[in-house]
């Protein structure tokens, strides 16, 4: 009988982060990273939560933890997704690409 | 009474004249007669109580061995790990200083009431006094320093006096240069005298000239010889500019520039004197070191002779004065480097006398003729200006040595303590000296006073303010020699450095040839300038010799070589170094600039601005971290993260 371990969670959250990361170093569009970053908390709230109850599963640090991600995120994704919206309205464009007038 | 007050408040000498200054600056510069008035006044107390002083003195003989020294704390330096240094200001009193203080307070009295005269009419006529009160307010300060550190402000303040007073014709350009020329030149020398004046300190540790004396005449217990040497030299340096010796006489006959008051003040009774009792104050440094005593000594002969060699071809009235003055003051050099305070002070005495006289002369004949300077261009004034022509002949008698001038017994003074030190050589420039200095005297006085009248000139002779003061200094110029006479010799036993010297026998033989060697020089003068209407033979002369002729009339190019020196050398070098301030200096500078700004051009490539660029080095950047942390241990890890883990 195939029983899940600690290996498989923490599998399972790297490959989630990694195609986070990888949506947040290609994807052009602002949105579509916003989501990204979305995947990469979720990888790191797996990780939490996995390692909270194989590690030590009479404390709730992870957990904990875990919550706090989340409420960051959804304030994080506030304030990201009004930025986007403040430079559509004056660019037209949530293309990443063009976002390049920090520079020099 | 009075006296035992002048002598215990001789600070007021120098400090009435310094109100005076003060006042007129400040409140009475609109008043022109005020001013006058005030300067004058203040000067002729600061010379009443001068005088009793110096009676005081004179009449007290306790003060030729022990100077009235009084004096008030001031400053007191402490260095650690050195002995504290205590800096007074004060009085000195002893025959020589009570001797400047009463000559120079005389002199300055009357050289002022004669600018009242001189000077009327002109638009700067306080400010002038002003300057005149400042100006003996600093020599009068000197003379009484007890202090070196003292004596050197006060000098310091006569060369800035003597600036303002030179270049007070401001208009001229010509003042403005001979001004900015003789501070320039005093200030190369005074920077000598301070360096000689810090060794002194650091060396004995006191400034106090009474102390000093002691100290230096064990010097062994404190320095060597050759330190000595060189610490008698650098103060040596002060003086050669003050007093006009060659090669820094070059500004004392541009100091002509100034009004003509001034030029008698400079001339007679400050600042170019100033140098001189200098030496004279510091005779005891002197005196220890052989190799300085001959360099005064042939320094000052050579001045003498020298400046005397230039005053026989120049043509403008005060310019002859003016070398004569600076071979005068060779002459008292000589007698200081022979070793006697004596007749160097004697010299100086009869001097500031006879020299103050005659620059009032030439500023009386100046005043007749509207400014025509040169020589030539008069003749005849006697008849037209007989108060000035006689008093002026008066100061020729004297200058050349006719006895029972002034002059006279100075100058033999001299001759005789240079034959009897043994100083053949100097004792033969000396006599020539004094030759040339009868003949260029007359010169002037034949071509200028006497002779066939120019119908252009229209002299008259000048007010009673400028009268006065000629006539009294005429009477000094004939009487004030008979101090030092050989049969009856109380300046001798006044003024000395040592021991007084009695020398017993007259010296007839000197006596006799200088009288003869000046009567000699005046008779020269006269056949070739008097008896010789149209100046034939002298034209002849100055045709056959020309190349010697030329040389000294143009004071033998010193001032040309003093500039092509300036401009080859002096502007040369600075031309180099602002070459290489330009190009090494500013060029590591800018070089270092241009560096950060390439660095920053080459770099900034770098900020695409791009957000997923920046996110991508950041996750590289962690992946190495993690890689590090991985592979090489956690030490590693630790100093990578600054020591955090």
């Amino acid at each position: 009988m195939l029983t899940i371990s600690l290996t498989h969670y923490v599998v399972l959250s790297a490959i989630l982060f990694s195609i986070g990361l990888f949506g947040v170093l290609s994807k052009k569009n602002a949105i579509s990273v916003l989501i990204c970053i979305e995947l990469m908390l979720n990888a790191v709230n797996i990780n939490l939560i996995a390692f909270s109850k194989y590690i030590t599963p009479n404390e709730f640090i992870g957990q904990i933890f875990a919550i706090f991600v989340i409420t960051v995120a959804a304030a994080e994704v506030g304030v990201g997704l009004a930025i986007i919206i403040a430079i559509y309205r004056n660019k037209l464009s949530v293309n990443l690409d063009e976002f390049d007038w920090l520079k020099w | 009474m009075l006296v035992e007050f002048a002598l215990h408040h001789a600070w007021l000498v120098p400090l009435l004249p310094a109100l005076a200054f003060l006042i007129i600056v400040f409140l009475a510069r609109p008043w022109p007669k005020l001013s006058a008035f005030i300067s004058v006044g203040g000067m002729a107390t600061a010379c009443f109580f001068a005088t009793l002083a110096a009676y005081g003195v004179f009449t007290n003989h306790q003060y030729t061995e022990h100077p009235l020294v009084y004096a008030a704390r001031w400053l007191t330096l402490g260095l650690p790990g050195m002995p504290e240094l205590q800096i007074n200001v004060g009085v000195q009193l002893d025959p020589t200083s009570a001797m400047m203080l009463f000559m120079v307070s005389f002199i300055a009295t009357f050289i002022q009431l004669y600018s009242v005269g001189y000077m009327k009419g002109d638009p700067g006529f306080s400010v002038f006094f002003s300057y005149l009160s400042l100006f003996a307010a600093s020599m009068l300060l000197l003379v009484i320093s007890s202090n070196l550190l003292q004596m050197f402000i006060a000098w310091e303040l006569v060369g800035l006096c003597s600036y303002l007073l030179i270049g007070f014709y401001s208009h001229k350009i010509s003042a403005r240069e001979a001004a900015k020329k003789a501070f320039v030149t005093c200030r190369v020398a005074d920077f000598g005298l301070l360096l000689g004046i810090l060794g002194l300190v650091i060396t004995f540790g006191t400034l106090d000239l009474v102390e000093l004396s002691e100290r230096v005449a064990n010097f062994r217990e404190y320095t060597t010889f050759g330190t000595m040497t060189l610490l008698a030299i650098l103060v040596f340096i002060g003086p050669i500019a003050k007093s006009g010796q060659f090669p820094l006489h070059v500004w004392l006959p541009d100091a002509m520039e100034g009004p003509t008051p001034v030029s008698a003040l400079i001339h007679a009774a400050t600042m170019v004197v100033a140098g001189v009792y200098l030496v004279g104050r510091m005779l005891f440094l002197f005196h220890e070191v052989p190799v300085a005593m001959d360099l005064v000594a042939i320094t000052g002969a050579f001045t003498a002779l020298f400046a005397a060699t230039i005053a026989i071809t120049q043509r403008e009235i005060k310019r002859i004065l003016a070398y004569s003055t600076v071979s005068q003051l060779g002459y008292m050099m000589l007698a200081l480097g022979v070793g006697s305070l004596t007749a160097g002070m004697f010299h100086m005495w009869t001097h500031a006398f006879f020299k103050a006289l005659m620059f009032l002369g030439a500023g009386s004949v100046l005043h007749a003729l509207h400014h025509k300077a040169d020589v030539w261009e008069m003749g005849g004034l006697v008849k037209k200006m007989p108060i000035t022509s006689w008093t002026f002949v008066i100061g020729g008698l004297a200058i050349a040595g006719i006895p029972p001038f002034a002059g006279f017994w100075s100058k033999d003074e001299i001759l005789v303590v240079t034959l009897n030190g043994g100083h053949y050589i100097l004792y033969a420039m000396a006599a020539f000296t004094a030759f040339l200095t009868a003949f260029y005297m007359w010169r002037l006085i034949f071509l200028a006073f006497y002779g066939e009248e120019k119908p252009e000139n229209h002299p008259h002779e000048s007010p009673w303010t400028m009268c006065v003061p000629l006539i009294v200094l005429a009477a000094g110029a004939m009487t004030v020699g008979l101090l030092g006479t050989p049969w009856n010799n109380i300046w001798a036993e006044w003024i000395f450095f040592g021991e007084a010297h009695h020398s017993g026998e007259i010296a007839w033989g000197a006596m006799i040839s200088s009288a003869v060697i000046a009567v000699a020089g005046i008779y020269l003068a006269y056949t070739l300038y008097l008896k010789d209407k149209e100046k034939v033979k002298v034209k002849a002369l100055a045709e056959r010799y020309k190349s010697l002729y030329n040389l000294s009339f143009n004071k033998y190019y010193i001032d040309e070589m003093y500039l092509w020196f300036n401009h080859t050398m002096v502007d040369g070098s600075a031309k180099l170094f602002y070459l290489f301030d330009i190009y090494v200096v500013d060029g590591i500078v800018n070089g270092l600039g241009g560096f950060g700004k390439l660095s920053g051009e080459g770099l900034r490539v770098l900020q695409t601005g791009r957000l997923q660029n920046y996110a991508l080095v950041f996750f590289l950047g962690v992946l190495a971290i993690a890689v590090l942390m991985v592979f090489a241990g956690p030490s590693t890890a630790s100093l990578v993260l600054g020591g955090v883990m």
